[in-house]
């Protein structure tokens, strides 16, 4: 035992670096969030308290537009990577280890390690053949849309999605399963009684993290997107450009409170019970 | 083994490929497969309007040194990707040093918290690593800015007269990558620091070592592997970032990923900034290598 006011594990000015590095942390964030309610034009007189840079963002076609785009492609990449992440990671856990295994985990953790500008300059190039191939072919009304985008977001969401599923998959009790085929389940019945049910709160944090991932893009997004496809953050990234006023920091704290409610909600989720 | 148990494994290895597929072939089409193309696209020659012409030339790599004089075509050093070069490498390095020095005293003090408060400080140190880095570092740079938090202060305190112009220097992408990254040093800080035997303090101290050794002789060495770990995170990184030098660096201090930008934008050669994309990625590559090398060692120690 050490003695007292002596502790073991304290070292000197550790707690203080530690305290500092918090507020650090928070601090800038705690100012963006505050200077959105500031009544004033200024980024830097605050004149009061005020809502109207809410109002502003709101009645802002290019916001609500961005808005709405950004919503619809997190939503399909976070159901689309999140099936197809499930599918993989019910392929690669659980069974005897097979040949090329390794080869689908690089794969699938590809994203992580690949700079995004490198990825979105390749994506960029490879859209862009695809398109003159589609209009050379008199297919020129695909070339608009949605769907490369989604694509995009869909693949680099593949890994947030598969870690959470996988990790929920090993942990899981394999007996529930012998039990359910001992009782003549069909395997189509086990999986879809059994190991379905208890796989859905990895599933719905993949989906969620995917979601907040998606959402959070920036720079695969300026890359890939055609004219007039602005998602939230690349029109926020665009406008940071021209004269700055509170109304970004309203969108910025609207975005950011989504993000921190779904995180929460993650985490809730992927909670171990103790 | 009998042939039953081999074409059972041999249906269990099908089975597992069959149901990755459908991952797997989004990953070729939109994230692994397009990078091929990269490859073939800086050993193309540039078009008039950007985009390439399709006649084989190595131009495109000799130009990540080197560039052509427009009037008298002779090749020389180009200091200007010098400097971006070694610019990059630099701030990587700085923000790599100096995340280290915060995060360690961060990850050793939410490690030593009783057991209830952990996740709370843990959680505090994750938030910031899931909102968006756009955001976050456009908060830097209002605290950064002329009339920002950081003047006001310094000013209303009478340490300065005038304003301190940090926004749009190297100085400012230091200190927004070293922000936006610091989570990814304590996060795997704490994951070595918490594994960490605190009876090995105890066993230092009663062989009379001040706190100086402790912590180079017994903490540094035994938190090794999370030292590397949370380097390369944060190395990695910061030397392709893009969005963090172009927000405060303000389009002069250019890093790599604003130069490749360049190059396909308003260079108008897309060859060059292939050569570039494939040079970033073998450099990250490389580091990644180093990491996979060591965390093997790590995990084969306990």
């Amino acid at each position: 035992m050490a003695e007292r006011g002596f502790q073991v594990a304290r070292l000197p000015g550790f707690a203080t670096t530690a305290i500092i590095v918090f507020v650090a942390l928070y601090l800038p964030i705690f100012t963006l969030v505050a200077y959105s309610f500031n009544a004033s034009t200024s980024l830097a007189v605050w004149g009061g308290f005020s809502l109207d840079w809410y109002a502003k963002a709101w009645d802002n076609s290019q916001v609500k537009d961005a808005t709405i785009r950004s919503l619809i492609i997190a939503s399909f990449a976070a159901v689309i990577s999140t099936t197809v992440a499930t599918m993989a990671a019910l392929g690669t856990t659980r069974r005897r280890a097979f040949k090329g295994q390794t080869f689908i985990y690089v794969m699938i953790n590809q994203p992580l390690m690949v700079p995004e500008i490198v990825t979105a300059v390749a994506l960029m190039i490879v859209f862009g053949l695809i398109k003159v191939w589609l209009t050379s072919i008199g297919m020129g009304g695909l070339t608009t849309g949605l769907g490369y985008l989604i694509l995009a977001h869909s693949a680099f969401c593949i890994p947030f999605a598969y870690l959470p599923i996988r990790a929920r998959l090993e942990g899981m009790d394999l007996t529930l399963e012998t039990a359910a085929a001992d009782l003549y389940a069909t395997p189509w019945q086990t999986f879809r009684r059994v190991t379905l049910p208890l796989l859905a709160p990895g599933m719905i944090a993949g989906a969620m993290l995917a979601f907040v991932i998606s959402l959070d893009d920036v720079v695969i997004t300026e890359f890939v997107k055609s004219g007039g496809q602005d998602t939230l953050p690349t029109y926020m990234l665009g406008q940071m450009r021209r004269q700055l006023t509170p109304e970004i920091n309203a969108v910025s704290t609207m975005l950011l409170g989504l993000t921190v409610v779904l995180l929460t909600a993650f985490f809730l989720l992927t909670r171990k019970k103790t | 083994m009998s042939p039953a148990e081999e074409n059972a494994i041999r249906s269990s290895a099908r089975t597992g490929w069959l149901l990755s597929l459908p991952a797997l072939l989004i990953l070729f089409v939109a994230a692994a497969g397009p990078l091929i193309i990269v490859v073939i696209y800086s050993f193309l020659t540039p078009g008039q309007h950007g985009n390439v012409v399709w006649d084989f030339s190595t131009d495109g790599w000799v130009g990540v040194l080197w560039s052509k004089d427009i009037f008298t075509g002779e090749w020389a050093l180009a200091d200007a990707h010098l400097t971006i070069f070694w610019r990059s490498l630099w701030l990587s390095f700085l923000t790599t040093a100096f995340t280290f020095l915060v995060g360690f005293p961060t990850a050793w003090f939410i490690a030593t918290r009783p057991a209830k408060e952990r996740a709370l400080w843990l959680f505090l140190i994750t938030i910031p690593f899931w909102t968006n880095l756009l955001i976050r570092t456009y908060a830097i740079n209002e605290v950064l800015r002329k009339e920002g938090l950081m003047n006001t202060v310094l000013m209303g305190l009478g340490i300065t007269d005038t304003p301190i112009e940090v926004l749009y220097t190297q100085t400012a992408i230091f200190i927004g990558m070293t922000y936006v990254y610091l989570p990814l040093m304590v996060l795997p800080l704490f994951a070595a620091i918490d594994r960490f035997d605190m009876k090995l303090l105890e066993a230092g101290y009663d062989l009379y070592a001040s706190r100086m050794q402790v912590l180079r002789r017994v903490i540094l060495p035994i938190v090794k592997p999370g030292i590397i770990a949370g380097s390369i995170l944060v190395f990695v990184p910061s030397l392709g970032a893009y969005v963090t030098p172009r927000v405060l660096g303000g389009g002069k201090q250019m890093m790599i990923g604003n130069f490749i930008e360049l190059q396909f934008l308003q260079g108008k050669n897309w060859p060059l900034g292939a050569a570039l994309s494939m040079l970033l990625l073998v450099v990250v590559m490389a580091a990644l290598l180093v990491y996979v090398r060591y965390a093997n060692k790590g995990s084969s120690h306990g």
